[in-house]
């Protein structure tokens, strides 16, 4: 199994606390035409990572790092989901049965149905894990 | 390495003292004599210039500070007429109303012999070039520093502060050697040029940082030179000096003070009494051959100790330490006497944070809170909350242990705490005490 294919690039960026960060990621990554997919912001005191799926992870990265930002890639994977009642119950307990540890999450409901965007601990084992349950992956290449 | 003017330099210990007593004794005389101002503080201090028998009666003389400049504003001290000067420069006034002082022509070219053999003592001279990125101007450092490169024959690029992406341009172009400016505006040009892709260690000939006119720590030096790929030399001066003075030598263990045209002492700064060679206190500085600003005794506000021991460069000068802090820009922090070169020297030791800083007091009830914003350094983002709230906390921890003071720490992102062309302003005291 080729489990690189369903490691997914996210960008995190590291933002102050304050009003109009946001909105200077956001006017940053239009002009350089990148897409947005989904994303998260987690919140310290005083300050947030501001995480994202874009189309086009690399340009984003350069266009953020030149005007000084903190950017980071991370390796998430996606997982599609039932939007119906259970739907995240059963992807939750696929990985809390083999042991994979959730560091953070976020989700969309998008055309196709719902997407669990997932940080986890073990990556390949995780992706073994789901893909033997019979649950869905999507693969790197839908978002970029 | 060769002395700009050995016999002074390297005089025998013992000859600098009589030479200095001389001095001494002239200029009291000359001062009580010809000085209204001077001969009424003497008076009040019940001193006459015949009390002076020895170097060490320079104790009985009265102290200056710098409110006496302040009070006499512009020129009501000098003892030289307008007709006697050739220029003035103006205080920035960054501390207080600004300050004037007048130069003869003989107080012009004492500033500029102590710089050329302060510049020739690191190993400047003929053949190199010299970017002076001070201010040029009413400030001291710009002008001051130009006529001590042209002395011993450098070539002088007076590109003076601000527009630095030319400074960096011009830097390569015209392969500048040596660099004067601030310590803070250096970190400046570095991340300018890093943006413009200039590796200022491969692109550049810069090979000397003379850096001064603001307190900075011998781990910034470090980081500065493993950096830009320099040697970093401190320089020290005030306006009411001259104007910088004094550097480190190529040994980098303090800064020489001519002997023949400075006396130092270092006070207790509470009860005035002189120290122990070696003890930390107050600079105080008699300038021995000043002519139309004399300073006696005056009591600059510079925190540091001396070193009279001979300097393995051969000269005999004594020298001062790096300034530790000022007595005026100590923050007190609920009773706790806090210096921002000490918020500067525990920031340096943290590989996860940058150069730059800004303290933020505020009193919260009854109570002084003490905010220390530093930016997270590039390498050490983490996509993870928990490493950054790590970072945050060994950050407090660190300056909680070394200042004694309960602080907190914000961490910003890269280049959004305010950059300083001139001396940095890094303390915002909100207190309205």
């Amino acid at each position: 199994m080729d489990a690189q294919k369903y490691v997914i690039r996210q960008i995190s960026i590291f933002s102050e606390n304050r009003p109009g960060r946001l909105a200077a990621i956001a006017h940053a990554l239009g002009e350089e035409k990148v897409n947005i997919l989904a994303f998260s912001i987690a919140e310290a005191n005083g300050f947030g990572v501001v995480r994202a799926l874009v189309d086009h992870p690399e340009k984003a990265h350069d266009k953020l790092m030149s005007l000084g930002f903190n950017v980071a890639f991370t390796d998430v994977i996606a997982v599609r989901m039932k939007d119906q009642p259970g739907g995240l119950y059963e992807v939750a307990k696929i990985l809390g049965d083999a042991g994979v540890n959730i560091e953070y999450s976020y989700a969309y409901s998008g055309k196709e149905g719902a997407v669990l965007i997932l940080r986890v601990d073990q990556v390949e084992e995780a992706i073994k894990k789901i893909k033997t349950s019979g649950a869905t992956l999507l693969e790197r290449s839908v978002f970029h | 390495m060769k002395s700009w003017d050995p016999r002074i330099e390297e005089m025998p210990k013992e000859d600098l003292r009589k030479m200095q007593y001389k001095l001494l004794k002239s200029l009291v005389y000359r001062l009580y004599s010809f000085s209204p101002f001077y001969h009424e503080r003497m008076k009040e201090q019940n001193v006459h210039p015949d009390d002076i028998q020895e170097l060490s009666d320079v104790k009985k003389l009265p102290f200056m500070f710098k409110r006496d400049l302040r009070d006499n504003y512009p020129d009501k001290i000098f003892t030289s007429t307008q007709e006697e000067l050739v220029r003035y420069h103006v205080s920035s006034g960054t501390t207080g109303k600004p300050t004037v002082v007048g130069y003869t022509q003989n107080d012009l070219n004492a500033w500029t012999a102590s710089l050329a053999r302060a510049l020739t003592s690191l190993g400047l001279g003929r053949g190199d070039v010299i970017q002076v990125s001070y201010g040029y101007g009413l400030f001291t450092g710009g002008l001051g520093m130009h006529y001590g490169a042209e002395r011993i024959g450098a070539t002088v690029l007076p590109t003076s502060v601000g527009n630095t992406e030319r400074q960096i341009e011009l830097m390569q172009d015209l392969g500048a050697t040596a660099i004067a400016c601030t310590p803070s505006y250096l970190l400046h040009i570095g991340e300018v040029a890093e943006k413009m892709g200039v590796d200022i260690k491969k692109d550049t000939k810069l090979r000397t940082g003379v850096l001064g006119a603001e307190p900075w720590t011998d781990r910034m030096r470090t980081r500065i030179e493993d950096w830009l790929g320099i040697k970093a030399y401190d320089i020290y001066g005030t306006s009411e000096l001259s104007g910088p003075m004094f550097t480190e030598c190529v040994e980098q263990k303090g800064f020489h003070i001519w002997s023949d045209l400075a006396l130092v002492e270092i006070i207790d700064p509470k009860t005035g009494e002189s120290l122990e060679s070696g003890e930390k206190g107050e600079l105080t500085i008699t300038m021995l051959q000043k002519e139309a600003l004399p300073m006696i005794r005056y009591r600059i506000g510079d925190i540091t100790t001396m070193d009279e021991e001979v300097c393995a460069c051969g000269r005999t000068h004594p020298r001062i330490q790096r300034i530790q802090g000022r007595v005026d820009d100590m923050l007190i922090i609920r009773g706790i006497n806090v210096f921002p070169s000490q918020v500067e020297y525990a920031l340096m030791g943290i590989p996860e944070v940058g150069q730059h800083f800004q303290i933020v007091v505020e009193r919260k009830g009854a109570l002084d809170d003490m905010l220390v914003r530093v930016e997270l350094n590039k390498g050490s983002f983490s996509d993870k909350i928990n490493d950054l709230m790590q970072v945050r906390q060994k950050v407090e921890h660190r300056l909680r242990n070394s200042l004694n003071v309960n602080v907190n720490v914000e961490l910003v992102e890269p280049g959004s705490l305010p950059r300083f062309e001139g001396k940095a302003k890094r303390v915002v005291d909100k207190r309205s005490l």
